[in-house]
């Protein structure tokens, strides 16, 4: 881990403004992923700023009846609040499937939507990877890749988004609220939050330099069954293979997001309007262009088959 | 005392302490956090410096050049040792690999310097300004490729030097093609990783030429023997210190990287120095278990003997390294009168393959063990009756050997009673609840019984403590536990009366943990140093020792009697002694039982498996201490549902080296995988095989239980996987379709 | 969280600062330390190198192990992923402060009582989260576990298997380390 100095920040629009102004400062506030990678010197910030005194950990009732997240707010609490267990269930879900509960106790709403691709090239700073050295190669697309994506990938990139609750904010629609360094606010549907590879992996969401998340807005709850379904080898403590996020309706209509799949969670609405013939014709619009790799191409009938268990259990 | 008889009746047999549940007597010290191991030695070493090891980038080349001006100059570095400036290096006997790479790479993240500075953040920082230039070469990466061209292996451990590589007995080619039932399939095994909680660390301090290291390893005599090697120093030089040691399971049997690291950085920085291998080094820098691909033949009569069996593997590991020795139970565990088996070994530039609880056996019987379910199937048989039918009392190979105590049938039966077998559909994918395809297996477990010499030294201090000092290393098996039993048995007081102390070079040289020898042979060891002591007792008092009894703190012969601490009075006594080992290995077969039972649900949708229920049943000898040999047998059962289910170092074929080198990308089983596990141990008591009569069972636990839940999932979903692990993209294919 | 933060002007502080340390003060089981720490140390550094604490373990130093788990104002984190200077005025709870050799904390006598350890290593990150397993059960925290995520959770061998899997045993001790918390669990209700 490379030296860094380390301030406090007091306010967001300072804290912006500073991560703008100091040449490589970042923002820590769980620092679950920013410290794990920056002992692999994966990340090398100069300067922390430490952005867990903002005090942006509230949840709200929004006047349109949904809820707005404090960026600060940690996993656990999410996941725990009431509002958010009884009317967005699927984000409840989603959030307890991911990490540990230690972990979930730290984390942040906002540094869960910017935690890093677990590729284990990406991890390994021995091996070349176009997101940690842009123009480097990347290692994954022949290499080991049981893991990585299936669709939306590139010839620079195939790493996937590691996040769960960030496939329960698709679904739900929510957004994105952030302050830049001038002090101006600004709103990003979560759809448009997260980038796709392209020839640019290494640039992962469309913030701007210096750009702090504040919070996390959600439209009023949709009704339906709320379901979040994650695969894994193992029973708990590991990232997904294929995971689920569904709202279904009793009449078989609904939306559906995926993650495990892609550089962001993956969500076609066009292709919704299959759901009611069952995920098999779903999935063939979900996931039309597809470009899975030979260790991966189980990842396709895998995502039919786990959002037929989810039309199952709605139908429970 | 050499053991070169079968044991008689001797003061063990009285089971006042041995056998019975005692909690651990260093479980204080472990749940509050006050055990001290190898990275943590505050207290008698000050101020140390810390080092952080760099390690290689390639998996096969040479450094061309490396720079460590910025390392050396940066904030608090202290020093910076490589091959370059370490002096001339020998290697361990037990190492396959350098320990200290360099200009020469064999694998992928050798160590090939350390940075030692103040602190360890630091040193941390500073090893990644190392700057290294390589040039790569061409290696063998692909177990498969490799094999094609390997040549047949010997047993290593065989004690017949001569004998063929390949093992025959009656013609196995005629029986087979005469055998109306036959299988023959191929199964295949994959690297897997220790993955102990406590990484490997030491702490090096030099004094003048003496060399104290604490560090974490299951083997005081080996490591220490090895470390003087490796440094070109007299082994009287060296302290090897490891009072606790925080999981092994074989990827501390041997010297490794941290041990020679820290020295070498404590004689640079003329300080002591404290060196931790970073987890994502782990699974390359180290051992491993390697892969394995195995052909299993097996003809049979109609009625389910075997007549015929052959079993071939191969596996790879550097050059002059050893094959995976995973034959060894098929020329022992069934019946038949024609048999094969053969090992072959690739030359492969992977990291070091070796040593993982029960070497040989674990992949071995993961293999034959759903082999047997696959045959029973075929010839329409209950696999527990199948394995019952083919049941053998002698060696299959030299049948005037019988075995020293053989009771597989009981475990199966008693198993199959207790877990409800007889109400298991046999037919495969027939059992559902809800969406979960519900479905039960079997496997035998075996695992040889192996000796070790194991010496001991025991006190009896004139506050009427008994000391015991050995070598011997606590891994999590207990032996703190049932060595302190033995020499209250054998001195007869209670448990608080014996003080152990463990793990220090200063000791006695002992068995050492590892291949489940350490339970039977240390305390055969302990036993040997009380039997003297008790002489030694006897003749104070003026007893005649053959006759003296030992018991509730006094000591009587004949219609004398006398307090055991009126022997001291003249001042403490000291007895050492050695168990050696006879030839009753080589005139019985000595070897350990048991039988696995699983029940899995397997998502009809998702194929996601999960175990729901495990039953063990062991016959291993005499049980020294219930509690702590059912934990053992537990850990084992949860380690055999990780390579079951999930664990796979997965190769980078191309670049050579393991992919998922870290905790997160190697899953091993967590709380939510394991359900509540049975274990039911025989009462047995095996006079061929030590003093104590008993023999191991923190290895026999592992064996088969991976093809217990492979042949549950068979039963599940009715789709065989032969290719562990058994993950769901492995068999999502062949799932019955769902809307 | 990560920001992205790229721009002209030198940081406010230069990497002496950094070097000379940073004050930072914080209890730990009741006893008040103050500390002059680089700012890279870990709070399990601070607590194992500075504190001398060495209770708590690490296992990975990367959040994929438990190993290093302590409480700190009540919520058990790993100790591994967080600054120690993150902690200005916190209160942290480790092993150590539960209970002592010969004063056990009840999990930690039920853990000796079940054999719900081995090698020993994971331990104290297993007793520290089942402590705060049980709380967190108490003030209804739902899991991934629990069946009915808008009433209370309830205290089943399912719910304390999930809750705990951010604790790796190696040695196996899954099944003790269960009996032993649910002994405890019983006992306190």
């Amino acid at each position: 881990m490379k030296e860094f100095t380390y301030e406090r920040a007091t306010s967001a629009q300072e804290a912006a403004a500073k991560a703008q102004r100091i040449e490589g400062a970042k923002f820590i506030a769980g620092g679950t992923n920013l410290l794990d990678l920056m002992k692999l010197e994966i990340e090398t910030p100069d300067h922390l700023i430490d952005v867990n005194g903002l005090g942006l950990d509230m949840i709200e009732t929004t006047p349109e009846g949904g809820l707005r997240i404090g960026a600060l707010v940690r996993n656990t609490s999410l996941a725990a609040d009431l509002r958010v267990r009884r009317d967005y269930a699927v984000l409840s879900r989603a959030l307890l499937a991911g990490a540990s509960g230690q972990l979930r106790n730290k984390a942040t709403t906002a540094g869960n939507l910017l935690q890093r691709t677990r590729c284990p090239y990406f991890y390994d700073t021995n091996q070349p990877c176009n997101k940690r050295s842009p123009g480097a190669g990347c290692a994954a697309i022949d290499g080991v890749s049981r893991q990585l994506g299936i669709i939306g990938v590139s010839e620079a990139c195939i790493a996937t988004h590691p996040s769960d609750m960030a496939v329960a904010m698709r679904v739900l629609d929510a957004e994105v609220e952030t302050v830049d360094p001038a002090g101006q606010a600004r709103k990003i549907p979560v759809a448009d939050f997260h980038r796709l590879p392209g020839d640019s992996p290494h640039i992962e969401t469309s913030l701007y330099s210096g750009e702090l998340i504040t919070a996390v807005t959600l439209p009023p709850p949709v009704s339906g069954n709320h379901i979040y379904r994650k695969v894994r080898d193992r029973a708990s403590y590991a990232f997904a293979l294929v995971s689920v996020a569904a709202i279904l309706q009793r009449d078989g209509t609904g939306r559906v997001a995926v993650g495990g799949v892609a550089h962001k969670p993956w969500r076609v609405e066009e292709a919704e309007a299959e759901l009611p013939k069952g995920a098999k014709p779903f999935a063939a619009g979900l996931l039309a262009d597809a470009k899975p790799t030979q260790d991966n191409a189980f990842k396709l009938p895998l995502v039919e088959r786990t959002v037929a268990a989810a039309i199952n259990e709605a139908r429970q | 005392m050499k053991f070169d008889k079968p044991a008689g009746a001797n003061p063990i047999d009285r089971m006042r302490v041995v056998g019975r549940a005692h909690p651990r007597i260093d479980g204080p010290l472990k749940t509050s956090g006050r055990a001290t191991y190898a990275y943590e030695h505050k207290d008698v070493v000050a101020n140390p410096a810390y080092g952080v090891i760099v390690a290689s980038a390639i998996s096969k080349g040479r450094i061309e050049h490396m720079d460590v001006q910025a390392a050396e100059r940066a904030a608090g570095v202290i020093a910076v040792v490589t091959a370059d400036n370490a002096g001339k290096l020998g290697k361990g006997k037990f190492n396959t690999a350098k320990l200290l790479g360099g200009p020469e790479v064999d694998h992928y993240h050798q160590a090939i310097a350390v940075v030692v500075a103040e602190t360890f953040e630091q040193a941390r920082a500073a090893a990644a300004l190392v700057g290294i230039k390589y040039s790569r070469k061409e290696g063998s990466f692909d177990l498969v490729e490799a094999l094609k061209e390997a040549p047949l292996a010997k047993d290593p451990n065989s004690p017949d030097k001569d004998a063929p590589p390949e093992s025959r007995t009656g013609d196995f080619q005629q029986a087979f093609s005469r055998a109306p039932v036959k299988l023959d399939e191929l199964y295949t095994t994959p690297d897997q990783s220790h993955s102990m909680m406590e990484p490997h660390a030491s702490i090096a301090e030099w004094k003048g030429d003496k060399l104290t290291v604490w560090t974490s390893n299951q083997m005081i005599d080996w490591g220490r023997s090895d470390l003087a090697t490796t440094l070109g120093i007299p082994k009287e030089n060296v302290r090897f210190v490891s009072p606790y040691v925080g999981g092994g399971f074989g990827g501390k049997l041997f010297l490794r990287s941290d041990a020679v690291m820290a020295a070498l950085g404590a004689k640079a920085a003329g300080r002591p120095v404290k060196v931790t291998l970073p987890r994502p080094l782990i699974p390359n820098n180290t051992t491993h278990r390697p892969a394995t691909r195995q052909r299993i033949r097996i003809g049979a009569a109609h009625d389910g003997h075997i007549m015929a069996i052959a079993h071939e593997s191969g596996s790879g590991d550097l050059p002059e390294g050893q094959p995976e020795t995973a034959i060894n139970q098929t020329r022992l565990l069934y019946a038949g009168p024609s048999r094969l088996t053969s090992m072959r070994l690739a030359v492969l530039d992977l990291p070091e393959g070796n040593s993982m609880r029960a070497p040989g056996e674990a992949p071995g019987m993961m293999a034959l063990e759903i082999a047997m379910d696959e045959l029973a199937e075929k010839l329409g048989m209950d696999p527990v009756e199948l394995r019952i039918v083919n049941d053998t009392q002698v060696d299959p190979e030299k049948p005037d050997r019988p075995f020293s105590q053989r009771n597989l049938v009981q475990c199966l039966r008693e198993g199959a009673e207790r877990f409800g077998w007889r109400n298991r559909n046999s037919n495969p994918a027939n059992r559902r609840e809800g969406s979960w395809l519900i479905g039960t297996g079997v496997a035998a477990a075996f695992r040889n019984n192996l000796l070790v010499p194991s010496g001991a030294r025991v006190y009896l201090g004139q506050d009427g403590l008994v000391t015991v000092e050995t070598d011997m290393t606590d891994i999590g098996t207990g032996s703190y536990t049932i060595i302190a039993q033995t020499a209250a048995e054998m001195m007869g007081i209670d448990m608080e009366k014996v003080v152990v102390r463990l793990g220090d070079s200063s000791f006695p040289v002992s068995s050492g943990s590892g291949g489940q020898f350490g339970a039977n042979s240390s305390t055969s060891g302990v036993y040997a140093a009380c039997v003297k002591l008790r002489e030694a007792v006897a003749q104070r008092l003026g007893f005649n020792s053959a006759e003296a009894t030992f018991e509730d703190g006094q000591v009587r012969a004949g219609n004398r009697s006398a307090k055991l601490v009126d022997a001291v009075h003249a001042g403490e006594l000291v007895a050492e002694d050695t168990m050696e080992w006879g030839a009753l290995g080589k005139t019985f077969q000595q070897s350990t039982f048991g039988a696995h039972f699983v029940e899995v649900a397997v998502d009809a949708f998702t194929g996601e498996i999960r175990v729901r229920r495990m039953l063990a049943v062991c016959a291993a000898g005499r049980i020294l201490n219930p509690t702590t040999a059912r934990s053992q047998v537990i850990g084992a059962m949860t380690m055999g549902v990780g390579a079951a289910l999930m664990e796979e170092l997965a190769v980078d074929k191309r670049r050579g080296f393991f992919v998922n080198h870290d905790l997160a990308g190697y899953e091993v089983p967590v709380h939510a995988d394991i359900p509540h596990q049975e274990v039911i141990f025989l009462e047995e008591a095996d006079d061929k095989v030590s003093p104590m009569k008993a023999k191991g069972v923190a290895e026999l636990g592992i064996c088969g239980v991976a093809a217990a839940v492979a042949n549950a999932v068979y039963n599940a979903t009715g789709v065989r996987v032969r290719n562990y692990p058994v993950t769901l993209d492995k068999q999502i294919a062949a799932l019955p379709v769902v809307a | 969280m990560i920001g992205l933060g790229s721009g002209g002007e030198a940081p406010a502080t230069s990497s002496d600062a950094a070097r000379r340390g940073f004050d930072v003060s914080f209890e730990v089981n009741g006893e008040p330390l103050n500390f002059r720490l680089d700012t890279r140390t870990t709070l399990l550094d601070a607590l194992r190198e500075h504190a001398h604490l060495t209770g708590t373990k690490k296992g990975c130093d990367h959040g994929q192990c438990g190993a290093c788990t302590v409480i700190v104002n009540g919520v058990r984190i790993n100790s591994c992923l967080t600054l120690a200077v993150m902690h200005e005025g916190d209160k942290i709870t480790t092993i150590e402060g539960l209970g002592e050799p010969d004063h056990l904390h009840p999990m930690q006598a039920a853990f000796v009582e079940h054999d719900g350890y081995q090698c020993g290593y994971c331990t104290p990150g297993q007793i520290c989260s089942a402590v705060a397993v049980l709380e967190e059960i108490k003030a209804g925290i739902p899991s991934h576990a629990s069946v009915d995520l808008t009433s209370h959770p309830e205290l089943t061998n399912a719910e304390l298997r999930e809750r705990m899997s951010g604790n790796i045993c190696r040695c196996g001790a899954y099944s003790n380390i269960a009996d032993a918390i649910a002994q405890v669990a019983e006992s306190s209700t």
